[in-house]
């Protein structure tokens, strides 16, 4: 065997040095030396992401293992976005994690969560199911475990064995639907699967196998009708826990689930799977939004505004065209800033008097200026309000989806835009709490949060600022994707 | 970039948000704020009085101190800017409604927060007005509609939550309608192969959109802005967001918000869909047709005086976006008369009733009279803005209302004539009648509120206007009178845009 194939492998052998580090100082360093476990491990991630940045400019095309795994400066590209949003989850963590309940397991939190990073990175640099699958699952379990971190609330179990079971469940439908896939072309690789499947011929057993993966991969992104836990699982787990599921996990997913769906199925767009996509997204987006309406408790209200938002991405993917590549990734990136912003307003509320209900925000501007700058930020860059982030990635993701070009898809993109009204709707909610009713008395008295959560914070807001109106990140990203 | 004059149109508000953000005390917020808008209303001044020396130098482009610098260059969205006559009066009415607002809001709660919605709000409008490309055109009528929310929502009166929202869900949903379209005439702004363009100029001359995809985006675009220009049945959010809105915000919004809807109907969705305008307008002409009568009988019965102001409104921008469909020069003519002439108008009317409402706290006619005995500074700038609306000689209102009936009852004839059906000249003797039925509405108010016996006792201590408040309303009356006793000077500023080059380019007669 050439071990030299291992060299393509450098985000992820970086990414198990830093694993490595991390677990030997949590488990080999004396007591006191493991104060600083958070801060050394935020180092040597931000260490990690800046060196990842190399691989996206002078990056080439490799692959190892037979073509089992690829890299390719978008892949570097994904990744680092990736590890951006995950750098920005720890340093909000940092406080969470150094509480008196969570001081003593700590050191875990932080490895299982580099854990399920690798297994994403494998989801996405996989061209071979065998290999993918070994990273859905490193990517799943290690978060059960973290979703059950507050062990001593009843809430947390609860969500865990949701979610241990769903992504279990998912696991398997995904399975069955590869298995046929196996058994039509006698191949797991990805392209080996693309050959066998002649262009526009869409057998039935072939249209049940990507029903089936369409179905594992909307179990992992939470699409309608395959969303039924995350309400619950992103209220019972621990805030810090509940972002990195709701930006790195998602966002990891949908990446992956653009490259099956072009690589592998590309040849039957139109005849197999452009419709299931379709109706997935309006389902999406449109029941996700209703039920968004509904919900007082914060965290369920991101769970299900992060449902409509990954109707959104999905435009990407039925755009089926390089465009939407593109769009796709820098939605993921504005994303990640604009919730994370959002979790980071929640978690440092929580941490600091305890309250989680919408009812709670009246009047928060009143007493806590910035923390309510901060949020209204992150509702507004969330519901693609210019001159934000999020209103530049809204824009680009609808106009790849119409470079497609069909009238369906002009149908499908109007409706998302009136779904973009709906959602406004409910973010402006959140503002009126914290702007508008000042008139009874307010929940949350002023408070100073840690250092750790506003610079994490302080990232966020320069980031919903400056990555729409700096052209340079949209126009990387196309540049890298080809256009 | 910075030699280009128009870039400090946005400049100029980004600074004053920056010195707000600053601010300690209230007397440096009202300094910033004047200063600001005094900076800007004199840019305009400079402009205007620049651009007409050009153009009496014979300068004949289309748009002139055109600027384009790339930003997202995959795409070709560029920040490109221009102006022509249209937008500069725009720009002059847009700062001077700016100006008057911050006179206007002198005493305002929270003055940091107002003031730095306000200006972002402004930053908006500016930002609309001088681009020629469609994507930073749409990000800035975006911007200006945002604040409005927060602006209604904190600072406003009576239902302003429920005002609030529906003002801005309104106004969003019509912009969901326009980036559709938005992005639709960019996939179609090129003949097959060539660069698309977000730029107007250059989509204009391509003239490359068919006619099925015209017929497709031209109600999504004239949909989209028609929503803000306050078209019947899309209007319902300005009469309770009008309501409920503090004086400012209301003078800012009526004057040159709802213009926003107008300006762009004309100079995106008939622009660069002629074909789609000649034959789609009858249903729009039906649409808008309905919007001024109907808001003008609206206003009969209305005895809150903002609820008063904000159907007269719906009435006149309805009035400007039917002489923009009527498709001929007069017409499209007395249109931008009539936006300017109402910016300035409604603006004046929401003042005083925001001054009165503040002396008063009722804004119910029912319960006031005599003021003219207790406030007369007030109550004669009352009745000047009155005879303004409904029609006065010498005064905007006459001018723009004239030309835009005279163009429109040419544009009737013709097609009468050439046996293209009755349509246009029986909608124009329908709104013709917005006439009669704007001076009741006027009378009404002006016979119950100013004349007749002392309604409430305690209105007898009532004080007259302060300085600030004289300020503001002696600028915008000395403007209305300016542009009713030399129309001609208007008249002039706009004709070149619809001179018959343009035409030509647009595919009209």
């Amino acid at each position: 065997m050439d071990y030299s194939q291992f060299l393509a492998m450098k985000q992820e052998i970086c990414l198990l040095v830093v694993f490595l580090l991390v677990f030997l100082n949590d488990t080999f360093m004396p007591r006191k030396a493991q104060n600083g476990l958070g801060v050394i491990t935020c180092i040597l991630f931000a260490l990690f992401t800046a060196w990842g940045f190399y691989g996206v400019i002078a990056g080439a095309d490799a692959s190892a293992f037979a073509g089992m795994y690829v890299t390719t400066p978008v892949i570097s590209a994904i990744k680092n976005i990736l590890n951006v949003g995950v750098l920005i989850v720890l340093i909000q963590s940092l406080k969470w994690a150094n509480s008196d309940v969570q001081v003593i397991r700590r050191g875990e939190f932080y490895e299982l969560m580099l854990v399920t990073l690798f297994g994403m990175y494998l989801m996405i640099s996989a061209r071979h199911f065998l290999l993918f699958i070994i990273g859905l699952e490193t990517a799943s379990l290690p978060l059960a475990a973290l979703v059950a971190f507050d062990k001593n609330r009843y809430e947390s179990h609860e969500a865990a064995v949701k979610y241990v079971l769903t992504a279990v469940f998912s696991s398997a439908i995904f399975m069955m639907g590869i298995s046929f896939v196996y058994g039509l072309s006698g191949s797991l690789y990805f392209s080996g699967i693309a050959e066998a499947v002649k262009t526009g011929v869409a057998t039935v057993p072939l249209v049940v196998a990507i029903a089936f993966v369409i179905a594992g991969m909307g179990f992992k992104l939470s699409l309608v009708p395959f969303h039924l836990w995350t309400a619950d699982v992103y209220q019972g787990a621990p805030t810090s826990v509940t972002s990195y599921l709701s930006v790195i996990s998602k966002g990891s997913a949908a990446f992956a689930f653009l490259v099956i769906m072009w690589q592998v199925f590309g040849s039957v767009y139109e005849q197999a799977w452009e419709w299931m996509l379709y109706a997935l997204i309006i389902l999406t987006i449109t029941i996700g939004n209703l039920f968004a309406i509904r919900q007082r408790n914060m965290k369920r209200f991101l769970a299900f505004s992060s449902i409509s938002q990954a109707g959104y991405i999905m435009l990407g993917i039925i755009a089926m065209n390089a465009m939407g590549q593109a769009a796709l990734m820098y939605y993921i990136l504005v994303y990640i800033f604009s919730n994370l912003a959002a979790f980071g307003v929640i978690g440092a509320i929580e941490n600091n008097t305890g309250k989680v209900y919408m009812e709670d925000y009246n009047g928060l501007y009143k007493t806590n200026p910035r923390l309510s700058v901060t949020m209204m930020l992150a509702m507004f860059s969330l519901a693609g309000i210019p001159p934000f982030a999020g209103f530049f990635s809204k824009f680009f993701i609808f106009t790849s989806a119409i470079n497609q070009g069909s009238i369906a898809i002009y149908v499908l993109v109007l409706i998302a835009l009136i779904n973009t009204i709906i959602s406004l709707y409910y973010y402006l909610l959140v503002v009126k709490a914290m702007f508008i009713n000042t008139e009874n008395e307010c929940v949350i008295a002023p408070f100073r949060s840690a250092c750790s959560e506003r610079l994490g914070m302080w990232i966020c807001v320069a980031g919903i600022l400056a990555l729409g109106i700096v052209s340079f990140f949209y126009d990387s990203l196309l540049t890298l994707a080809g256009c | 970039m910075f030699s280009n004059i128009l870039i400090y149109f946005v400049v100029i508000p980004v600074l004053m948000l920056a010195g707000l953000a600053l601010c300690r005390n209230i007397k440096q917020i009202r300094a910033v704020a004047v200063v600001g808008s005094l900076a800007l209303t004199a840019l305009s001044v400079y402009l205007l009085v620049d651009y007409l020396a050009l153009r009496s130098a014979g300068e004949t482009a289309q748009m002139l101190y055109t600027g384009c610098w790339s930003w997202f260059a995959p795409l070709n969205i560029n920040l490109a800017v221009g102006v022509d006559g249209i937008s500069v009066a725009m720009l002059l009415l847009s700062s001077i409604i700016l100006l008057t607002g911050s006179f206007a809001s002198w005493k305002i709660d929270q003055p940091k927060e107002f003031f730095l919605w306000l200006v972002l709000l402004s930053t908006g409008v500016f930002g609309f007005f001088i681009s020629i490309d469609l994507f930073t055109m749409f990000m800035f009528y975006e911007v200006a509609l945002i604040p409005m929310y927060l602006l209604i929502g904190v600072w406003g009166s009576g239902n302003k939550n429920y005002s609030a929202m529906k003002l801005t869900l309104m106004l969003m949903g019509g912009s969901a309608f326009l980036m559709l379209g938005l992005i639709g005439i960019y996939y179609h702004s090129a003949p097959e192969g060539g660069q698309l363009t977000w730029n107007l100029l250059e989509i204009a001359q391509n003239n490359s959109i068919d006619k099925g995809w015209q017929y497709f985006l031209f109600p999504m675009t004239f949909v989209g802005f028609g929503v803000l220009g306050a078209m019947f049945p899309f209007h319902t959010w300005s009469p309770d967001g009008h309501a409920s809105a503090p004086t400012a915000v209301s003078m800012l919004h009526a004057g040159v918000l709802m213009k926003l809807g107008g300006y762009g109907c004309f100079r995106v969705a008939i622009y660069l869909m002629p074909q789609a305008a000649t034959d789609l307008s009858w249903i729009f002409l039906i649409l808008t047709g309905i919007s001024v009568v109907y808001g003008a009988f609206s206003a009969c019965v209305q005895t809150d005086l903002k609820y008063i102001n904000a159907y007269s409104s719906v009435s006149h921008c309805g009035l400007v976006l039917f002489a923009i469909l009527m498709l001929n020069t007069t017409a499209m003519t007395g249109a931008i008369m009539q936006m300017l002439s109402h910016g300035l108008m409604t603006a004046l009317f929401f003042a005083l009733i925001g001054m009165i409402y503040g002396r008063t706290h009722t804004r119910d006619i029912r319960q006031m009279g005599g003021l003219m005995k207790i406030m007369p500074f007030l109550a004669v700038c009352y009745v000047i803005a009155g005879m303004a609306s409904l029609g006065l000689p010498g005064l905007s209102g006459f001018v723009a209302e004239m030309t835009i009936f005279v163009g429109s009852f040419e544009q009737g004839m013709a097609d009468y004539l050439a046996g293209a059906g009755s349509l246009r000249l029986v909608f124009t003797i329908i709104a013709c009648c917005s006439i009669v039925i704007t001076a009741v509405y006027i009378l009404r108010v002006v016979g119950k509120l100013l004349l007749g016996p002392v309604q409430d006792e305690h209105h007898l201590q009532l004080t007259d206007a302060s300085w600030w408040e004289r300020t503001s309303t002696v600028v915008l009356i000395l403007c209305v009178a300016g542009i009713g006793c030399f129309p001609n000077f208007f008249a002039d500023l706009i004709r070149f845009t619809f001179s018959s080059q343009i035409f030509t380019v647009i595919g009209m007669n």
